[in-house]
């Protein structure tokens, strides 16, 4: 399986998955009018993925801010990875959030309720 | 024309609006105008909280007026489809006003769905949200009606909003979100 490297902008946030090594990262702002078609190749990399697990998978979630637009996709994600969980691919998933950032861990604590992996909340302290 | 700007001017600034708009709303506007407030906010110094709250708010809100227009039917009056919006700071709070036209028949499906969400406390709210994010319904955007919502909770205010009849057909939806410090 190939890398997936999207460089973040202004309203979309830098993905990138490693399937060799189980890992993904998703950072920066996701604040597309449109999220659909933004977060497609991620999703269906992750379903391709959910055939052929690792052992972990290791998951950093690190966004600054993220719309409701986004917020669908973005479970969707966190559904492809309850998916490679239960495939076996052992996933641990990385909530961050600065540390005054109230809204950001509750919008956490929501996909928590709602997804069948664990989650650390992993406060990001001010410089 | 009879338009005074210099009444404008002061009427603005009594209000502190820092910023306003008339017109077509594009994503690259959007960018722009959430960029100026970013570096506005940063200038003020304002706590990484409030600058947060608010920023999310405002995007929220003005992703709204930007999805609305699709929503405007072909035979909609020239006109119908700008929009305005303002965005005001006093000492210990931030306003966000947003207006647009809108047919009545969505008008009435709005406002039942504003109204559900100002009948919730903070809990079932959170609930509330929770159950839309995983309804498995998506608009052909994404959201799937968790905007209003979000902006409930996050602002920790009731949603202050009116439609205006103007004829038949439509209405002027206005909605001013107060954001405390």
């Amino acid at each position: 399986m190939e890398n997936l490297v999207i460089e973040g902008s202004p309203k979309t946030p830098t993905i990138k998955f490693n399937p060799e090594e189980g890992k993904l990262l998703i950072q920066g702002r996701s604040i597309p009018e449109n999220s659909i078609d933004f977060y497609k190749p991620l999703v269906d990399i992750l379903e391709e993925y959910a055939g052929n697990v690792k052992e972990s998978t290791r998951v950093d979630i690190v966004l600054e801010y993220f719309n409701t637009s986004s917020s669908k996709c973005i479970l969707d994600v966190f559904k492809k990875l309850e998916k490679i969980n239960e495939a076996g691919g052992g996933v641990a998933i990385n909530w961050h959030y600065e540390e005054d950032d109230e809204d950001m861990l509750e919008a956490g604590e929501d996909y928590q309720a709602i997804i069948n992996i664990p989650f650390k909340m992993v406060e990001i302290e001010e410089e | 024309m009879d338009i005074n700007i210099y009444d404008f001017y002061n009427k603005m600034e009594q209000d502190n609006i820092m910023l306003s708009f008339k017109g077509n709303v594009t994503s690259e506007l959007l960018t722009s105008v959430l960029q100026i407030m970013e570096s506005k906010m940063e200038k003020l110094n304002e706590p990484n909280r409030i600058k947060k709250k608010v920023y999310n708010i405002l995007v929220e809100a003005l992703q709204n007026l930007y999805h609305h227009l699709d929503k405007q039917p072909d035979t909609a009056p020239q006109g119908h489809n700008t929009v305005i919006f303002m965005i005001g700071k006093n000492e210990d709070d931030y306003t966000i006003f947003t207006g647009n036209y809108i047919t009545n028949d969505n008008a009435e499906k709005l406002k039942i769905r504003l109204e559900k969400i100002n009948s919730l406390e903070p809990d079932e709210l959170k609930d509330y949200y929770k159950e839309v994010l995983n309804n498995g319904m998506m608009s052909d955007k994404g959201g799937g009606g968790l905007g209003m919502i979000d902006i409930a909770r996050k602002s920790g205010k009731k949603l202050d909003f009116d439609f205006h009849k103007i004829d038949e057909d439509y209405s002027f939806y206005s909605l001013n979100i107060n954001i405390p410090q």
